[in-house]
């Protein structure tokens, strides 16, 4: 729970974390190493220095300091914890599920488990998606398009092997895809990041939604078209957020973009620990006024009851929590009091 | 100096100054100016190497390719000039992209193990529109800011264009960059010719030029949000962050891998510009 300064309580829920083991004995090779690498160059990058994690903490850290990070230490209530499998990189994979649900299953009503499918498998993969929601009951999948598979070097949702794993997850319930646009190489001739597949998926399942890791960003331009367009297409906010550290004019700018083109009912807070850790960003978050260039501009504010969507009702919201009912749950859990 | 090492100095400039017109299609500015270039190495045959960098290991290959490739045009281009070698590293596919560019290579046929066929033509159309969409509206903002009115704007043309005069740093900047964009696609290039219009070649009408601008106002956004990233990312990659307490080592402090081969003499390194170093304020 965070305590707003004047004492509110405010709701969170934390979008998009991880619980991986990146570390050097779990590296199958070099882009095993770079990846890892690629994150600690985020956290270094955008994080305040006196959050800096060193290197081979960041690279493998225990449950316990999972949850003392989210929950104690920080305001989360509840977190949203991802599957990324990347065996081509690492030799027990990434954050697989089983390897966060062992973990969630320590701390009672504290995560949401997500899966992942990749549809090259095929038919394997439709086999895995049953796997899922009967062994852990999940309700929502993370797919990160620009793994790495055999000679394949990414795929998009439109794909027809995607397209039977969607109709799956939709006949299922499995109703939340979080889609993460890494760099993929092909096909060579578009775009990397492009995320007009999402568009097209989005049309096409109306039963599903889509969450649009990063919101969309380095196409941030190009998610907003989509998403003002869909309206099963929300905007995760990691990446964007640790901007309002160092870069608030940035961040800024990109809250104001979003708000005008894809709402405040739409977008979703995300840490993405263990690259940031949540509570200076929700501080920094519920603090942050957009300055009276940008409201006047774009026509939009960022007010105290868009800053509790986001933060928490919206991913309530798309998970089915019962906010209130969730609360009594997790009466006596300790909670991190408000920045002075 | 002795005149050899003079002459050497000059030759280097050279190439700096060939390589600044290089640009990173997904941010429209200069690989220079990201600090991409780690150094540049003139040999005795004329040969030139240049070494580059991204912010990531994992940056889009298709736009590394490219950039690559314009280096080696553009370097090449010096008519003393025999070859021109560009040297990615620290990258996924440095290697694909190394030998297929000093092979003079398609992007399709250098990373043909991943796929087969495809060339690059829509995605630097793709970019192309972004990177004019961004220099025409900082122009009709900095024209706004001037006083001219939605009319006057709509209807100004080249000759006009040209006469007027920017006092922001930004706006002097890319006033010579849009009307380049102009020329280049036939947009307008005589005086009389209406001097914005879309990309696709259409006026605009004062009506729409307030949605219009919403939209561009977009593409600007993403297009600064990522340039800063990218140049954050490069910076903590490769130096130590400003202000950093945590005590970590620089992952590659020195600006040559210090081969002791004497080949750091020879390197010239750009000159440090505020904005390089303002990359993590």
């Amino acid at each position: 729970m965070f305590i707003t300064p004047t004492g509110e309580e405010v709701f969170v829920i934390d979008g998009h974390t991880h619980f991986w083991d990146g570390s050097p004995a779990n590296q199958r090779n070099i882009h095993g190493k770079q990846f890892i690498d690629c994150f600690y160059t985020y956290h270094t990058s955008l994080s305040p220095p006196d959050k800096l994690w060193p290197k081979d903490q960041f690279e493998k850290y225990s449950a316990e300091q999972m949850y003392h990070d989210l929950f104690v230490d920080g305001p989360d209530d509840m977190a949203i914890v991802q599957s990324t499998y990347l065996t081509e990189f690492y030799k027990n994979g990434f954050n697989t599920i089983d390897r966060n649900a062992e973990m969630a299953k320590k701390y009672k009503d504290r995560f949401i488990v997500n899966g992942a499918f990749d549809p090259r498998d095929g038919e394997r993969a439709l086999e895995y998606i049953h796997y899922m929601k009967e062994t852990f009951g999940i309700k929502g999948v993370k797919l990160y398009t620009a793994e790495w598979k055999g000679e394949s070097r990414g795929w998009k949702l439109t794909d027809p092997n995607a397209y039977r794993c969607l109709e799956l997850c939709q006949k299922l319930g499995i109703i939340n895809v979080h889609v993460h646009k890494g760099p993929t190489i092909i096909p060579l001739d578009k775009d990397a990041f492009d995320v007009h597949d999402v568009d097209h998926a989005a049309t096409d399942f109306q039963g599903l939604n889509f969450i649009i890791e990063h919101c969309g960003l380095p196409r941030l331009d190009d998610f907003c078209w989509i998403a003002v367009q869909e309206t099963n297409v929300y905007g995760g906010l990691a990446v964007a957020l640790p901007f309002i550290h160092g870069r608030p004019r940035y961040f800024a700018e990109v809250i104001s973009e979003l708000l005008f083109w894809v709402g405040e009912d739409k977008l979703l807070f995300g840490s993405d620990y263990a690259i940031w850790t949540p509570r200076w960003l929700v501080e920094k978050f519920w603090n942050f006024e957009l300055p009276d260039d940008l409201k006047q501009e774009h026509g939009v504010d960022l007010t105290q009851q868009a800053k509790r969507k986001i933060l928490g009702l919206n991913a309530a919201r798309l998970y089915g929590v019962d906010v209130e009912a969730q609360k009594g749950k997790l009466v006596g859990s300790a909670h991190a009091t408000a920045a002075e | 100096m002795d005149a050899v090492l003079l002459h050497h100095d000059q030759r280097t400039r050279e190439v700096w100054a060939r390589l600044a017109l290089v640009t990173d299609p997904e941010l429209d500015e200069s690989v220079t100016e990201l600090g991409f270039i780690e150094r540049v190495t003139l040999d005795d045959n004329c040969g030139v190497d240049i070494v580059f960098r991204l912010p990531t290991y994992w940056c889009s290959a298709n736009f590394a390719f490219l950039m690559a490739d314009d280096m080696r045009r553009a370097v090449s281009s010096l008519p003393w000039v025999r070859e021109a070698r560009p040297q990615l590293r620290d990258h996924m596919v440095a290697e694909e992209i190394n030998r297929g560019v000093s092979e003079g290579r398609s992007f399709g046929d250098a990373l043909r193990d991943f796929a087969s066929g495809g060339s690059l033509e829509e995605v630097r159309e793709k970019f192309r529109r972004k990177a004019f969409e961004r220099r025409q509206e900082v122009m009709i903002l900095a024209l706004r800011e001037a006083g001219y009115d939605d009319q006057a704007i709509c209807q100004m043309n080249l000759s006009t264009y040209d006469k007027v005069e920017f006092d922001t740093e930004e706006a002097a900047h890319q006033k010579p960059r849009y009307r380049e964009l102009l020329v280049e696609r036939r947009l307008a290039w005589l005086p009389g010719d209406q001097a914005f219009v879309t990309y696709d070649g259409c006026s605009i009408k004062r009506y729409e030029l307030a949605s219009y601008l919403q939209r561009l106002r977009g593409v600007r956004i993403n297009m600064e949000f990522n340039s800063s990233l990218c140049r954050g990312l490069l910076a903590a990659r490769y130096r130590e962050p400003e202000g950093n307490s945590a005590g970590r080592t620089p992952v590659d402090a020195a600006p040559c891998g210090g081969c002791g081969s004497g080949c750091a003499a020879r390197s010239v390194e750009p000159p440090v510009t505020a904005e390089n170093s303002a990359a993590l304020a």
